[in-house]
């Protein structure tokens, strides 16, 4: 009998490294979208910083965009 | 080209139906987490995911090609009847374990009934044993690991991440990310298991010499089991949905958004690299694994234990009934319409059994807060009423203690 471990252990990797990737990335997203409700570390960095942040915030949102676009290639594929 | 017979005619019809409870039972999966967390109202999510399922079934043919010739050897001699036996196994444990509301995989019991009724007809030759291994009880055991490891990873990640943030500020965002990747698991969940009914079906079509061999299957049947697995979905298992959404573990929208990204990844991933994993199983473990990684997150595990025991029976109690069907099916027409009668009745009871005590859309909506409490009893009671004989003493005992214990935690926890 062949077992496939060889496929069975990538799929274990792929799966741990994207979905943590991704849930990591898009936490960050929304880190940068929602108000710090700690208050007082970056009340007076003003403006810049969060522009910033924003930014990036939508550059890890894109990240997973585009992530579920590959998923909808893979399913379509 | 020869007319479809009667036979086949019963064997699509039935081949339909278990399509059918294939998606109220699995509409769990994609939804259970998105319901429960109030990212979508239950009527929508199950309707976003039964159109997602119908998309699904058109986009692709690659299963159902290798269902027909995979597990079971076609040339031995498959014969309609086998299959109509094979599916009313399947069917009617299907609708056992709904009743139960466990989630347990369609396609194992798809598989189970073939099997069983295969070895009943035609004799233990004719079942590839090393495509069983490879292709149900390896992927069993692997996939609530690998999912349930990764969604546990990214669970804690993520809470790790968003430290100090103000859980209602971040609830938004990860109830967006959630419907995304549920809509990925629909869609997958429409790729794969609408394409086994039409591979049973073009199995049937081929048994019968309707199509040749190995042939892509007709429009008709793309699309028909298609509609059916849609139309089982919008339905909902709400039975079902209820165990995965609520009583398995208590979901925040953190924990669902990790667990739904991870099952989306698992199912991917694995359908991808072609190891296939089922999706009940994937949906089932990155949801414990969701669970353990909040801090202070916790797993029921009895009611773990119960899924995980309906997972090992699947393939053995499909494959017992649909054997006793095939049993009967050989003797000839008579025997195959008094399966087809036994099915109904079967059917029938267990729909009239699942009245008694309703699980509705109304039970499912997140901001109800009574409802964690109450429909526990029904879960309890209806896997008392249909447990297996060597369960029954064991269930008996665990039973109490769910209910009990979960009354106080979901009031807490709402």
């Amino acid at each position: 009998m062949h077992i496939d471990w060889a496929a069975l252990g990538q799929v274990f990797g792929v799966s741990l490294v994207v979905t943590v990737g991704l849930v990591g990335i898009f936490t960050l997203g929304i880190m940068g979208t929602s108000p710090r409700t700690g208050g007082s570390a970056d009340s007076g960095a003003g403006t810049g910083a969060g522009a910033l942040a924003r930014s990036g915030a939508y550059a890890c949102f894109a990240l997973c965009a585009a992530a579920v676009g590959y998923g909808i290639y893979l399913i379509v594929a | 080209m020869e007319h479809i017979t009667l036979l086949i005619g019963i064997v699509i019809v039935t081949a339909l139906v278990f399509d059918f409870t294939n998606g109220f039972h699995d509409t769990a999966n994609a939804m259970a987490t998105t319901i429960s967390t109030g990212a979508l109202k239950p009527k929508v999510a199950v309707a976003m995911s039964a159109v997602l399922n119908l998309v699904g079934a058109f986009l692709s043919v690659e299963v159902a090609k290798t269902i027909s010739g995979g597990i079971i050897d076609e040339s031995a001699g498959i014969r309609p009847e086998v299959i109509f036996a094979g599916l009313v196994g399947a069917i009617v444990w299907n609708l056992l374990t709904w009743l139960a509301g466990l989630p347990s995989s369609s396609s194992h019991a798809l598989f189970g009934g073939l099997i069983g009724a295969t070895v009943v007809s035609v004799g233990f030759d004719a079942v590839n044993a090393d495509k069983v291994v490879m292709k149900v009880l390896i992927p069993a055991v692997a996939a609530p690991i690998v999912a349930g490891l990764a969604a546990w990873c990214a669970t804690r990640l993520t809470y790790r991440l968003a430290r100090g943030r103000d859980e209602r500020d971040t609830a938004k965002g990860y109830r967006a990310g959630q419907i995304a990747s549920a809509a990925l698991v629909s869609l997958a969940h429409g790729t794969n298991d609408a394409q086994k009914t039409m591979g049973v079906i073009t199995l049937a079509l081929v048994a019968g010499g309707v199509v040749a061999p190995h042939s892509d299957p007709p429009l008709w049947v793309i699309v028909s089991a298609g509609l059916a697995i849609a139309l089982g979905t919008y339905l909902g298992g709400w039975r079902i949905i209820q165990t995965l959404g609520k009583g398995l573990t208590d979901i925040k929208p953190a924990q669902g958004f990790a667990a739904q990204t991870g099952a989306a990844t698992v199912i991917l991933a694995s359908s991808h690299i072609g190891f296939a994993l089922s999706t009940t199983q994937v949906c089932s473990g990155s949801i414990m694994g969701a669970g353990l990684g909040r801090k202070g997150g916790v797993v029921r595990w009895s009611t773990a234990g119960r899924m995980v025991m309906a997972w090992g029976l699947t393939l053995p109690a499909a494959g017992l009934v649909a054997g006793g069907a095939a049993l009967l099916a050989d003797q000839g027409d008579w025997g195959v319409a008094a399966v087809a009668v036994l099915g109904l009745a079967v059917s029938g009871a267990i729909w009239l059994a699942s009245r008694r005590k309703p699980v509705t859309h109304d039970d499912l909506d997140s901001r109800d807060a009574v409802a964690g409490a109450e429909p526990a009893g029904v879960v309890t009671q209806a896997l008392q009423a249909v447990a297996p004989p060597p369960a029954g003493p064991l269930t008996a005992a665990v039973s109490p203690s769910p209910e009990a214990g979960r009354a106080p935690a979901a009031a807490a926890a709402s």
